[in-house]
């Protein structure tokens, strides 16, 4: 990189099933006011302050507005520079590190909201599906995951049992998470008796919906971001890929997009064993196989070793590679906002201030944002202190 | 945080919001000789990339590797095996059908690609990947992919 990228302060929101006495833009006061009075940084028009902020929404959950343009105001952007990422936050991470490399600014504060509560979630995603053929049948993204979890679990061998286990292990490590939704001492045999939601998914096996919350950043170019905190946590590789839409044209068994994606991040970092060279990852699993095949995606494992590795333990709180110490998305995060929590909590681990989830002496961590059917855009974004 | 917005003592006050509109999305060239080949004489057509050979299904303009443009029209017989599946157990008001019901992702013989749709008169209990399949058409159809009723075993 041509300078590095520091973030200097992360704030998020308790993640809860309805903020009901909240307006979306309150919910953003609070996350932004924070990461504000972290720094001691206003928005400024001559580069001593807030030079840009860049945001991250659906148009859809809040109705069509452009992705939050009733709320500009309440990021800084009244009167201001104001950018939109509409897709999931880590990529609005990965736009606002290259409005820094490109000089055009220098700090940039980021936000992601999102109100579940608010909306009905498959039904505007069920509108992501390309309109002629998949979403005339009704495929949406609860059905096109069910389609990838058959393929891979069939193709690979994948246990129900393997698959049970990634919802045991973050609802017990959200436990040591304050900002958490769901935290309980659930055992593989209740995730096998929960209800079939689509074949071979159970019902606790997918995310919990609805989940109201936000999470703001703020990131500088390597000059400002060493005064403004004596601890900068540097963001060291970037890697978007997309997979094709079409969900017949993909081998759903593998991710391609995210192996790509995290080799292009890799590479930009030097990073040549994931499993050994990482302290944690924060990966965005939706569904329980997603955590084991965005495993192999992302280099901790080959492909089809996805149920081998949570059997190891090796990511499990203690082990080489602890993957969602904060307890992932299926203890509760809204989608748009769980890749940015994906840095948030990677940047608390390096920092030192994870609390109980704390991977101690955590150096190097990685964070995964998808989007789209079956995870068909895959961002990767590796990180150290 | 210091900043934190006065408690609300009272049951909040919550808008109704209602967003209905409707779209009409053009198939395109490639989409409308598909879905009329489908509706007026129940044949499924691929197109073939000159670039690579792959038959794709649903057809697209160009070839998404190759990035070239595909105009050779190849017939299939619809037949074809099962690659992944699904059944649905949850409702929705867009879904087309009651649930429980089958989604399946058929690569038909000569294809490369598969094409997602519904499996019908099948045990949902006996779907298997590889299992063969045949297209079921509607009698009334319109020109549209649901002109295909859904697949159903073959031998
Ligand atoms: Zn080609």
């Amino acid at each position: 990189m041509a300078g590095r990228v520091g973030i200097v302060a992360v704030a998020q929101t308790k993640f809860e099933e309805r903020k009901d006495a909240l307006h979306s833009a309150e919910l953003m006061y609070d996350v932004t006011r924070d990461v504000l009075g972290q720094t001691g940084l206003e928005f400024k028009e001559d580069r001593t302050g807030i030079d840009c902020t860049t945001v991250a929404y659906f148009d859809l959950f809040g109705g069509p507005a452009g992705s939050h343009m009733h709320l500009g105001y309440i990021v800084g952007a009244y009167e201001r520079e104001d950018e939109r990422v509409t897709s999931d936050g880590a990529l609005a991470v990965y736009y606002a590190a290259m409005q820094i490399l490109s000089g055009h600014c220098d700090v940039v504060l980021l936000l992601s909201h999102n109100k579940e509560s608010q909306c009905q979630k498959n039904q505007i995603e069920w509108v992501g599906m390309d309109p002629v053929y998949q979403r005339r049948v009704g495929i949406d993204f609860v059905s096109a995951a069910a389609l990838q979890a058959m393929r891979y679990t069939t193709k690979y061998g994948i246990t129900p049992e393997q698959c049970a286990k990634v919802v045991v292990k973050s609802r017990k490590n959200a436990g040591n998470n304050p900002n958490a939704m769901c935290c309980d001492s659930l055992t593989v045999d209740d995730v096998l008796r929960s209800a079939m939601l689509c074949d071979p998914i159970r019902i606790q096996e997918a995310k919990p919906v609805p989940v109201d919350g936000a999470c703001a950043l703020i990131l500088a170019c390597e000059e400002k971001a060493k005064k403004i905190t004596d601890k900068p946590v540097w963001i060291t590789g970037l890697g978007t890929c997309y997979d094709h839409h079409e969900l017949g044209w993909r081998e759903l068994a593998d991710c391609g997009a995210l192996a790509t994606a995290a080799q292009r991040a890799y590479k930009m970092a030097g990073i040549k064993e994931p499993l050994k060279e990482f302290d944690l990852a924060e990966v965005s699993e939706q569904y329980s196989y997603q955590e084991l095949l965005w495993s192999e995606g992302l280099g901790f494992c080959g492909k089809g070793e996805g149920g081998k590795l949570i059997d190891s333990g090796k990511t499990q709180m203690g082990g080489e590679l602890p993957i969602n110490p904060s307890g992932g998305i299926l203890s509760g995060l809204p989608v748009c906002v769980a890749g940015m929590q994906r840095v948030v909590e990677c940047v608390l681990q390096l920092r030192g201030e994870a609390g109980a989830r704390q991977v101690p002496g955590a150096k190097k961590a990685v964070a995964q944002g998808v989007d789209g059917p079956a995870g068909q855009l895959q961002c990767v974004i590796t990180l150290e202190n | 945080m210091s900043h934190h917005l006065p408690e609300i003592s009272d049951e909040p006050v919550i808008a109704e919001v209602i967003a209905h509109t409707n779209f009409l999305v053009s198939t395109g060239a490639t989409g409308t000789r598909f879905l009329k080949e489908i509706r007026d004489n129940k044949k499924i057509m691929g197109l073939k990339c000159p670039g690579c050979s792959k038959v794709h299904v649903p057809p697209r303009l160009h070839c998404p590797t190759c990035f070239v443009k595909m105009t050779e029209w190849v017939e299939l017989s619809g037949k074809g095996s099962l690659t992944s599946y699904t059944v649905v157990r949850y409702q929705e008001p867009y879904m087309p059908k009651e649930p429980p019901y089958a989604y399946g992702v058929i690569q038909m013989d000569g294809a490369d690609t598969g094409l997602a749709h519904f499996l019908g008169e099948v045990d949902l209990d006996k779907i298997k990947i590889g299992m063969r399949l045949e297209p079921v058409f509607k009698e009334e159809r319109e020109g549209s992919i649901l002109d295909i009723d859904y697949f159903k075993p073959s031998s």
